[in-house]
């Protein structure tokens, strides 16, 4: 399935390797994967797993379980294990299940757990009981090879036709090889065997020394061998962490690493294929998975888990409690169609297929999307947007929609899922984008969509759409608007937007009232007081100002409060204004200070004086002075300048120009500000004898 | 062209040659004679990317506003609309459409939309069976216009009402937009940095977007250090304080648009002897203030009370130099000073247009009722009586001075107090809605919304404590010779700034507290180079920082962080970007409603 050069790893300049998962398994073991018997079958065969409960000192108090499961980990069979202790199991080519047992006994079952036939390999055993065994495949079928407590090996090259061959004695063997493996050259299957430093050779007749070409010197023993599926090549594992490949013949060495790890290493095998590249050995430790070839560096990979290799034609399978993996070459078509910017055939064909897979019918839509995923990753150039749109072409939309997930431009996502009728899911990507023209198109989709209150709903629960959604209505709506203030109890906006309407909408002055009420009436609900009351305010003064335009004619209506007011008193109607005034309540300086300024704009001096004498002003004096300047009435400046309390006295008499006066205040007030204030303004020709009178005073202040 | 652009550290020129050359492609593509019908708004932003010689260069021939009814004749093959995504637009566009093509002899039709396309634009054109007669639909991605060598601004004005009061984030998203084209440009900024809920939104939009062009991969040398986002609610006192540096009052009192201010004319009347100036101008005198300028550049940004000084002796020197005249003696004396002659007689005629503007600006500033207004200010952003009413602002509304200007003061009172009384503000309110009328009662709610206005609610006066903190009153200011950003407020450090100013140095954790009290998180995020682009700082070299202000920028705060770039300890210089060029008027008339 994964062919994307993702998990590719080069070794040396000219091959890649790969490992990836095949099944994640079924089985749900109960043991580990080290405290069992493992047997799997070449070419991807079924697993057995047995117990090993006599691999511990005390006997057995339970019988094991023999256990059969595919290659996927799905369970075909389990039996109680009746018969005697087994030291090593294994599958042979018609994939019969062989049971070697410490007696030399082998019992064979078929795939079923049905017991097939059973055999002995020899009586010699009997007496000294098996080591170790190996089953292997040869051109000739599958063979056994033992090794006795005596330290003899025993083989047979077909199980299919027992012929028992006793290998001769290596001279002078006191203890167990450190590691032993069949090899078969010239049609005849051979033992080859370590011991210390020593690499023996057996055949029928003779028991030979042989030499790896080119093997470092300081070897003391060899820890692991390993020999190739074609029996062709021979890896050897050293104390000293030094691997050596080489032909099996012994007549060549291919390459060899040191892997600087000494500690043995649970199984080593070798990683071909036919026409490899690269010729390469995979090392295992408990948490360790290395390749090794003909290249300075190594590939390590981490094991999580307890793992089992399998040596097979075209690489190594590697299984464990969880999953089940295969590691191999790359091969030189996959290399052509996948390395970057390929444009071999294979890279053509594999753009027609993600189409095809696309077609595909009975696979979930979740699958394909990942694997489509899988193989185009976020390459630059491919568009996610374009394959989601095929697939809804061919009938697929829940497709379509999982592939648009890997789509990073939300601005190609939206129109796709819109075309699909997934409409809600089109507003949250909107959304996501930040893209407000985005949001806006599927606001108005969805508004066709649903109905009413369903579109609400979704608005609802999507504030950033409702607050676009409410700018649009604004220009647009104006009664969607509304619609939506009151779905959200917000008596604030409706008050606001009732106010707004009294403005906008009505011409008559009935309709306009009617307005300000339901607006006064939101306010209330919106706990707005403040609002609430100023609103029936200005429903009083509409009505009010209705009643002086019938009455006294004019023009009224629209003005503020304060310019009413005023507009009262310059047409003469100081009842009503004092009477208006009161009943809004216009504070008496604000009051003052409106009156002042219609007077003054009248040029009525004579009223304004008596205005000015009705009271004490709250304003001062010197507003009356800077407004009948303003006016450039100096006459009734000076009238009001000589009432200006003393702390403004001085600005007064400044304003109406009477400089002189202006310094005796300051004089008087020894004020330094107002003294600089008076010099500054001394600059007719007239003003010499004050400038000097100032400065005198200045002068004898400092004295003091 | 547009040297003054290429002035400062980042030569904006590149994003302004980008734009024109964009405009010229899509030009282009609409072969043979063209009219160009303009949305009025964007005229002005244009005109900073190209003049109309640039236009005619390629066939554009006639000009239009764009107008409901009948398009004026034009005998051309193309009729182009330059125009906003607005809905309103659309109608309008599609009655000009409508109406030509009843008119006879069919003409090619074009939609350039500023700065974005907009499908919802394109569905309305299409309801309104229009959308066929266009040949090309297109976006002109113009975000961010330069201004000046250091100033980008996208001049839009409804930025602030729309995200703070609409929740309508358009002007984020374009503002994000923005920024990845300068990125494009100048390289991938490697590190951001914010302070408020927008600044949040427009830095995630911005990541995103970065993942989007997973593709293509940047490869050129990034120009920005880092990027400061800042929203404009982190700081509403400083906009709504007036200006006091020289360009900062011309916005002030005239108002800046698009680089022009237009100004009464009187002052300008040419100066002739004899004439006896018996024909006063009675248009209006239009000026563009830029640092192409020499001396506009000098003075901008300096305190309004020492440009009176610089003036005047540039007044000495520049008659100096025309002195020089009787000492030519030699033909080659006298060719020399006539080779000198154009560039003396800009910078005389630069320096009588200053001086003018100045004389005005002072009739303003030396008036009491400037005076007090300031006084009024000042005490407030000292923190002096900001919790009861105030006689200034109480008799301002008495005599009805502009309610902007009342408005303004206000909201400074509220900021500067965390919020008023709620009687305070009632009566504020209530004063308000008698004397300018019951109408503004919307435009109070805006403000309150906006937070501008606003009761105390519980909590304590936080002001005093970001005044503190941040130092943003400075007793001891030279307006002469500033050594510090207080200069452009005569006292009063602008909080944006003052950030921005001690996030270079010594870096935000020394401010946390304050950070917390300040409206939206803030932030910093990494933008990954690949090792060949990361920089290795020189020892002494600045690093530049690009600052955001989303919501809009003032001229005074503009003026305080190239006051920064100038120091020469300071380590930053700073490129400025904003939504909008504001200040505290067209601020407050932005959030006004006026329902009639």
């Amino acid at each position: 399935m994964d062919c994307y050069t993702a998990n590719w790893n080069p070794l040396g300049d000219s091959a890649f390797y790969r490992k990836y998962e095949l099944y994640s398994m079924d089985w749900d073991l109960k043991e580990e994967l080290r405290d069992c018997l493992v047997a799997a079958a070449p070419y991807g065969g079924p697993i057995a797993l047995l117990r090993n409960p006599w691999r511990k000192e005390k006997a057995a108090s339970v019988r094991p379980m023999l256990e059969i499961y595919s290659a996927s980990g799905v369970p075909l069979v389990s039996l109680l294990w009746k018969s005697g202790p087994v030291v090593s199991m294994g599958w042979s080519a018609e994939e019969e299940l062989l049971c070697v047992q410490e007696d030399g006994a082998v019992l064979v079952y078929g795939l079923h757990g049905d017991f097939r036939r059973h055999f002995s390999m020899g009586n010699e055993v009997l007496q000294n009981r098996v080591l170790d065994a190996r089953i292997f495949h040869t051109e000739l079928g599958s063979g056994v090879a033992i090794l006795t407590g005596a330290h003899r090996f025993t083989l047979s090259a077909n199980v299919g036709d027992l012929k028992l061959r006793r290998m001769p004695e290596v001279p002078g063997l006191q203890s167990a090889p450190s590691c032993w493996t069949t090899l078969f050259q010239e049609r005849v299957a051979h033992i080859l065997l370590a011991v210390g430093p020593d690499l023996y050779l057996l055949d029928h007749a003779t028991c030979s020394v042989v030499t790896p070409p080119g093997l470092p010197p300081g070897v003391t023993s060899f820890l692991q061998m390993a020999v190739s599926f074609t029996y062709r090549h021979l890896a050897l594992f050293t104390d000293t962490g030094y691997i050596w490949m080489g032909t099996a013949s012994f007549t060549d060495k291919l390459c060899e690493f040191n892997c600087n790890i000494r500690a043995p290493p649970k199984q080593m095998v070798w990683c071909t294929r036919p026409r490899s590249k690269e010729r390469a050995v995979v090392v295992a430790w408990e948490r360790r998975l290395m390749v090794v070839g003909n290249a300075p560096e190594s590939i390590q990979f981490v094991l999580d888990e307890d793992s089992y290799l399998v040596p097979e034609l075209d690489g190594v399978r590697i299984f464990s409690r969880n999953t089940h993996e295969f590691l191999h070459e790359v091969p030189v078509t996959s290399e052509e169609i996948f390395k970057i910017a390929s444009m071999a055939p294979g890279a053509l064909l594999l753009e027609a297929q993600k189409e095809y897979e696309v077609q595909q019918k009975d696979v979930s839509d979740e699958d394909v999307a990942r694997a489509i995923n899988q193989k185009l990753g976020d390459t630059p150039g491919v568009s996610y947007s374009d394959i989601a749109a095929r697939a809804y072409g061919c009938g697929r939309t829940e497709l379509a929609i999982k592939l648009l997930e890997y789509e990073p431009r939300s601005g190609e996502q939206v129109p796709l899922l819109l075309k699909m009728k997934r409409s809600k899911l089109a507003l949250s990507k909107a959304i996501e984008s930040g893209d407000t023209d985005l949001v806006f198109t599927v606001l108005l989709h969805l508004k066709n969509e649903l109905n009413r209150g369903d579109f609400f709903m979704t608005l609802r629960n999507q504030p950033m759409a409702l607050s676009l959604y409410r700018q649009f209505c604004k220009h647009q709506e104006l009664e969607t608007l509304k619609d939506l203030y009151n779905q959200d109890d917000n008596h604030q906006e409706l008050g606001s937007f009732h106010l707004r309407a009294s403005y906008a909408a009505e011409e008559r002055i009935e309709g306009r009232v009617a307005a300000l009420q339901i607006a006064a009436d939101a306010f209330y609900k919106a706990k707005n007081e403040f609002a609430a009351k100023a609103t029936e305010d200005q429903m009083r003064l509409l009505r009010l100002q209705r009643r002086l335009e019938d009455e006294l004619g004019g023009q009224f209506l629209d003005l503020s409060l304060h310019d009413t007011v005023t507009t009262l008193i310059v047409g003469g109607h100081n009842k009503r204004a004092e009477q208006l005034s009161r009943d809004f309540r216009i504070p008496d300086k604000r009051l003052w200070w409106l009156k002042l300024t219609a007077l003054a704009d009248l040029e009525d001096w004579e009223e304004l004086e008596k205005f000015s004498k009705s009271k004490k002003s709250p304003i001062g004096y010197l507003p009356f002075v800077e407004i009948c300047m303003k006016q450039h009435n100096k006459y009734e400046a000076k009238k009001y300048a000589s009432r200006v309390g003393p702390e403004q006295k001085v600005k007064a008499l400044l304003l109406v120009g009477d400089v002189a006066q202006a310094a005796d205040v300051a004089i008087e007030h020894r004020s330094e500000a107002e003294l600089s204030l008076v010099l500054s303004h001394c600059t007719g020709a007239s003003d010499g004898a004050t400038a000097d009178k100032i400065q005198r005073a200045r002068t004898q202040a400092q004295k003091k | 062209m547009a040297a003054h652009l290429s002035y400062g550290r980042v030569n904006l020129n590149v994003l302004r040659e980008a734009v024109r050359r964009e405009l010229r492609e899509f030009l282009d593509k609409c072969a043979g004679s063209k009219a160009i019908v303009w949305d009025e708004y964007l005229t002005g932003p244009f005109g900073l990317i190209a003049q109309y010689s640039l236009l005619k260069e390629h066939e554009v021939e006639k000009m239009f506003t764009l107008k409901g009814s009948r398009l004026p004749p034009a005998d051309v093959k193309n009729i182009i609309f330059f125009v906003r995504p607005r809905l309103e637009l659309m109608d309008i566009i599609a009655e000009n459409v409508l109406s030509e093509d009843r008119r006879g002899p069919t003409r090619d039709f074009h939609i350039l939309f500023v700065p974005r396309r907009s499908l919802l634009c394109e569905q309305r054109l299409k309801d309104l069976g229009v959308l066929g007669s266009f040949i090309h639909r297109e976006e002109y991605s113009l975000d961010l216009i330069p201004f000046d060598g250091d100033l980008l601004s996208m001049e839009s004005e409804g930025a602030f009402k729309d995200c703070y009061l609409e929740g309508d984030q358009t002007s984020l998203y374009h503002a994000a937009k923005g920024m990845m084209t300068l990125q494009a440009l100048y390289g991938t900024i490697p590190q951001i940095f914010g302070k408020g809920e927008c600044a949040r939104q427009v830095a995630n939009m911005m990541i995103r977007m970065k993942r989007e062009f997973t593709g293509s991969q940047n490869s050129i040398f990034p120009v920005f250090d880092n990027l400061l986002l800042i929203d404009r609610n982190v700081d509403l006192l400083t906009p709504l304080a007036t200006q006091l540096t020289y360009e900062g009052l011309i916005d002030e009192i005239y108002g800046i648009q698009n680089s022009y201010v237009k100004l009464p004319p009187e002052k300008f009347a040419p100066k002739k002897q004899g004439d006896g100036g018996k024909e006063l101008p009675t248009e209006a005198k239009k000026l563009q203030l830029n640092s192409a300028e020499e001396l506009y550049a000098e003075i901008r940004d300096k305190n309004f009370n020492a440009v009176g000084s610089v003036l005047s002796k540039k007044a000495k020197i520049i008659s100096a130099a025309f002195e020089e005249r009787h000492n030519a003696k030699t033909v080659g004396e006298i060719k020399q000073f006539v080779s000198q002659l154009p560039h003396m007689q800009a910078a005389r005629g630069s320096l009588a247009n200053h001086t003018s503007i100045a004389e005005l600006i002072k009739d303003v500033t030396t008036s009491e009722d400037f005076f007090d207004k300031l006084t009024v200010e000042q005490e407030f952003m000292s923190g002096i009586d900001t919790d009861k009413v105030n006689n200034y602002i109480e008799d301002c509304i008495a005599q009805k001075h502009p309610l902007i200007k009342v408005l303004r003061l206000v909201c400074l009172q509220s900021v500067c107090n965390s919020g008023l009384k709620q009687k305070v503000l009632d009566y504020y309110k209530r004063e308000i809605l008698q004397t300018y009328g019951y109408e503004h009662i919307l435009t109070l709610h805006n403000l309150e919304k906006a937070g501008l206005l606003k009761p105390q609610t519980g909590a304590r006066n936080s002001y005093p404590t970001i005044r503190k903190t941040l130092r943003l009153w400075m007793d001891d200011v030279n307006e002469q010779n500033p050594t510090d950003i207080s200069y452009v407020y005569s006292g009063y450090a602008p909080l944006s700034v003052r950030l921005a100013q001690l996030l270079s140095r010594p870096g935000w954790r020394s401010i946390e507290e304050v950070l917390r009290i300040l409206p939206g998180p803030h932030f910093e995020e990494r933008q990954p180079l690949p090792t060949g682009l990361q920089k290795k700082r020189q020892p002494g070299e600045n690093r530049v920082t690009l600052i955001f202000f989303l919501g809009g920028v003032t001229f005074a705060e503009i003026a305080a962080l190239r006051f920064l770039s100038q120091l020469e300890d300071g380590g930053t210089e700073y490129v400025i970007a904003t939504t909008k060029l504001m200040n505290g008027t067209s601020w407050i008339e932005a959030l006004m409603e006026k329902p009639f």
